[in-house]
C-alpha cells in the first residue's frame, strides 16, 4: 500500500499530557474483530471518549468541538505501550492525527506508526514540558512538524530537532513503502534461502 | 560503531549470534538490516488486512512451510460444538480459514487437537527451538525467547512483509541483561520474578532493548516458568526477552512432534550449545536482584509496572515529585478505587482468571490445582480456568486437574485468550475486581470498567478460596 508523500504538517494540538498511554486505550480490544483497516476513527480512545450510557464524555479532550481537524497529538511519556495492534495508528490516522509528540514511544507502536505515515516525534522531556506549558497558556497555538527539516517549530519561533529513522523518513517523504524495497531484494532472499535450510517445516506431519 | 561481522573475534551476545545467522542483507545507505524469519505464527486478529495486502498486490505467499496459524483471541471458550454467536468474530475466524486455504498455510482451527494460544502451541509442537527467529502479530511473542530464540511481536504491515518475503527490515536492538540469582522461597514463582522486574524498571524501562535473563534463579526454573518471564518482556518495553538454552531447554524440546530426530538432533544440539553469550560479551544495560528477597507480587495500578510485594500498602501520589508521574498514579488509583496507604491484602474480589499466554500451561494448572485440592471457591467469587491449548486441556483432564477445579467450584473452559484480552465475551463487568494470572492490567483490558490485580497462579488460587486478595504463603 503506497501512501501520499508527506513532508510537514501545521496544526493546533490535541493535548493529552498523560504518561504510558497504552494501545488498549487508543483502541480497545473489542474493536479488533474487524477484518478491515479503514473506519476506525470512531473507535479512537473509545472508553475515555464515551460515558457508560454511550454519550460523549464532555471532559475528554477530543470531544471538545475545537479539537476537530487537529492533526498533532501531544502526549505524555512512553506513548503507545502494550499490545502490538496496528489498529492503534489506523485509528489515530483515521481520526486525522498525523504526528504524535512525546518524550518516548514504545518500540512496536513507533514501527507501526511509521508504516502508516504517522510521525512519532520524540523530544527531550524538558522540551515536552515546555510544549505542554505553551499549549496550556495558548490552546490555539499552532505547531509545525517538518519531516523534511526534521524539526518541530513552536509558535515562539523556536525549533526542536527530532530524529526519525532515516529509512522510514525517506519512505514517508517519497510516499513509497517498505515491501517494495524488500521485494526488490529477491536475489538476496534466494541466496539466503539456498544457504540456510529452514530449521522447521510446519507442513511436516506432526 | 561495533563490528557486527560474524567472524569477528569480539565476544558476542546470544542476540548477536542469532542476528548474524539470520542476516539476509546488512543495512546499507541508512537502510535497516534484512532479517530472515524462521517461523511466522498467525492468528485471526492481526492477519486479515495483511492477507488483503498480498491479494491487492497479486503477491504469493513465500514460505507457507515456515508459517502456522491458529485461532485464539476472538473465539469463545465455551462449548466448541456450537457456532460462534458473535457474528463479527465468526467472520474473522472464517476469514482466517479462507486465507489459510488460499495461501496453503497449515491451520489449527476450532476442533483441531493442536488449537490453542499461539504462544502455547509453538513450544508444545516443538516448532519453537533455540536459535530461531520467530515473529507473530502479537506482542507476547517474546514468550518463545524462553528457548533461546529471538522472538518478537510485529504489526500487521510487518505481517504482510513476512507473508510475502519471510523477512523483515530491522535494526539490531540493544541488549539488557537481567540477572536473578539466589533461590525462590516457597509460594514465590516465576510470575513474581517478572512482576518484580517490571516494578523496578517501569513499563518503558526496556524500550529499545532485548532482555537477556540469566542467573541461578532463572537457570533453576523449568521451561514453563521461563516462558512466563519472557512473555512479559513487552510489559517492560522490550520487544523480546530470552534465556540462553541449556539442558533444561533441550530436555523439554526432545521428542516434541517437530523436534529434530536422530542425527539431526545431535547436529542441532551442537548448534544450540554454541548460542549462549560469550564470556565478556557486553550488554548495553544490566540489572540484578536476588530471588531470595522476593515475596509474592501483585499489581495495584493500571499498568504492569505498578506492582509491589503483596504485603505493601498503596503508595501516595503526593509523595512523587514528577508532576506527570503523580498524575498517572492519581488516575490509576482513581480508576482502581484504591486509596493511598491502604493495604491490598484482604481486598474483596469478584473474579479470578487463571489463564493467558503468561500462565496457562500444564505446570501452571498443576500448581494451581495442588493448592486448590480439598478447598472451595469462596461464595460470590467467579473463578475461570482457561487452559492455554486444547492439548493442555486434554492433559489436565487426564491428570485429574480439571476435576479438582470443577469440584472446587471453578469453571473449566475451552482453550483461548479469553479474559486476558476480553474480546470474546469473557469479561469483567464495570467496577468488578479480578485477580488475574494474565499480563496486562490496563484500564478496561478485562472488560470496560473492570479492575485487574495481576498475580501468580498461586496468589490467584489463594484469593479464590478466601474471596479476598490473599497471600498464597498462608495456604502452602
Amino acid at each position: 500500500m503506497s501512501l501520499e508523500p508527506f513532508s510537514s504538517v501545521t496544526s493546533a494540538a490535541v493535548p493529552m499530557p498523560r504518561n504510558d498511554i497504552d494501545t488498549d486505550q487508543i483502541i480497545p480490544a473489542r474493536f479488533l474483530k474487524t477484518v478491515n483497516r479503514a473506519g476506525l476513527g470512531d473507535q479512537l480512545f473509545f472508553d475515555w471518549r464515551y460515558l457508560p450510557d454511550g454519550s460523549p464524555n464532555p471532559d475528554f479532550v477530543i470531544n471538545r468541538p475545537e479539537m476537530a481537524g487537529r492533526a498533532i497529538l501531544v502526549a505524555g511519556d512512553n506513548f503507545g505501550c502494550g499490545s502490538s495492534r496496528e489498529h492503534a495508528p489506523w485509528a489515530l490516522t483515521a481520526w486525522g492525527i498525523r504526528a504524535v509528540i512525546s518524550s518516548s514511544f514504545a518500540d512496536i507502536f513507533r514501527t507501526n506508526a511509521l508504516k502508516n505515515g504517522l510521525l512519532p516525534v520524540a523530544v527531550p522531556p524538558e522540551e515536552l514540558s515546555r510544549i505542554a506549558s505553551i499549549l496550556e497558556a495558548e490552546p490555539e497555538a499552532e505547531l509545525t512538524v517538518d519531516l523534511e527539516a526534521s524539526e518541530l517549530r513552536l509558535p515562539d519561533g523556536s525549533a526542536i530537532p527530532f530524529t526519525i529513522d532515516a529509512f522510514a523518513r525517506r519512505m514517508i517523504l517519497d510516499g513509497t513503502d517498505e515491501l517494495g524495497y524488500l521485494l526488490a531484494r529477491e536475489p538476496d532472499l534466494e541466496a539466503y534461502e539456498r544457504a540456510h535450510p529452514p530449521p522447521v517445516s510446519t507442513l511436516a506431519a506432526d | 560503531m561495533n563490528d557486527h561481522t560474524p567472524n569477528s573475534a569480539r565476544p558476542r551476545t546470544i542476540v548477536d549470534k542469532i542476528w548474524d545467522e539470520h542476516l539476509v542483507t546488512p543495512g546499507t545507505d541508512g537502510a535497516p538490516d534484512i532479517l530472515a524469519v524462521d517461523l511466522h505464527l498467525v492468528h485471526e486478529v492481526t492477519s486479515p488486512q495483511a492477507f488483503d495486502g498480498l491479494r491487492d498486490r497479486g503477491l504469493r505467499m513465500r514460505r507457507p512451510d515456515q508459517t502456522l496459524a491458529t485461532v485464539d483471541h476472538s473465539i469463545p471458550t465455551t462449548d466448541r460444538s456450537l457456532p460462534i454467536a458473535d457474528e463479527i468474530a465468526a467472520t474473522q475466524v472464517s476469514r482466517l480459514e479462507q486465507n489459510c486455504a488460499e495461501f496453503g498455510i497449515p491451520l489449527h482451527g476450532i476442533g483441531s487437537p493442536h488449537q490453542g494460544i499461539v504462544h502455547v502451541i509453538g513450544p508444545e509442537l516443538g516448532l519453537t527451538q533455540p536459535g530461531m527467529t520467530i515473529v507473530c502479530g502479537d506482542s507476547h511473542t517474546a514468550t518463545h525467547g524462553a528457548f533461546g530464540a529471538l522472538a518478537f511481536g510485529i504489526g500487521t504491515t510487518e505481517v504482510e512483509h513476512v507473508l510475502a518475503t519471510q523477512t523483515l527490515l530491522q535494526r539490531r536492538p540493544k541488549t539488557f541483561e537481567v540477572r536473578v540469582d539466589g533461590t525462590l522461597h516457597p509460594g514465590v514463582t516465576a510470575k513474581d520474578i517478572i512482576l518484580s522486574l517490571l516494578s523496578r524498571i517501569g513499563i518503558g524501562g526496556g524500550n529499545g532493548h532485548v532482555f537477556e535473563y540469566g542467573g541461578s534463579a532463572i537457570r533453576g526454573l523449568g521451561m514453563e516458568g521461563r516462558m512466563t518471564i519472557c512473555n512479559m518482556s513487552i510489559e517492560g518495553g522490550a520487544r523480546a526477552g530470552l534465556v540462553a538454552p541449556d539442558d533444561t531447554t533441550f530436555e523439554y524440546v526432545a521428542g516434541k512432534p517437530h523436534a529434530p530426530h536422530g542425527s539431526d538432533w545431535e547436529a542441532a544440539l551442537d548448534r544450540w550449545r554454541a548460542l549462549p553469550s560469550d564470556e565478556g560479551a557486553v550488554h548495553d544495560r544490566s540489572i540484578s536482584f536476588d530471588a531470595g528477597e522476593l515475596t509474592p507480587m501483585v499489581t495495584y495500578g493500571t499498568n504492569p509496572g505498578m506492582g509491589f510485594p503483596i504485603t505493601d500498602r498503596i503508595p501516595d501520589p503526593e509523595a512523587l515529585t514528577d508532576a506527570n508521574q503523580r498524575d498517572s498514579l492519581r488516575a490509576a488509583l482513581a480508576y482502581m478505587g484504591l486509596n493511598p496507604g491502604e493495604p491490598l491484602l484482604g481486598k474483596a474480589i469478584d473474579v479470578v482468571f487463571i489463564g493467558s499466554c503468561t500462565n496457562s500451561r500444564i505446570s501452571d494448572l498443576r500448581e494451581a490445582a495442588r493448592m486448590l485440592r480439598g478447598r472451595k471457591v469462596a461464595d460470590g467469587v467467579r473463578v475461570m480456568v482457561v487452559p492455554g491449548s486444547t492439548e493442555v486441556k486434554r492433559q489436565a483432564e487426564e491428570e485429574g486437574l480439571a476435576a479438582v477445579f470443577r469440584e472446587a467450584g471453578a469453571e473449566w473452559r475451552e482453550a483461548g485468550c479469553s479474559m486476558c484480552i476480553a474480546m470474546n465475551g469473557d469479561q469483567l463487568s464495570p467496577g468488578q475486581y479480578s485477580v488475574s494470572t494474565s499480563n496486562r492490567n490496563f484500564e478496561g483490558r478485562q472488560g470496560k470498567g473492570g479492575r485487574t490485580f495481576l498475580a501468580s497462579p498461586l496468589t490467584a488460587v489463594a484469593s479464590a478460596v478466601t474471596g479476598r486478595l490473599s497471600d498464597p504463603r498462608a495456604l502452602l
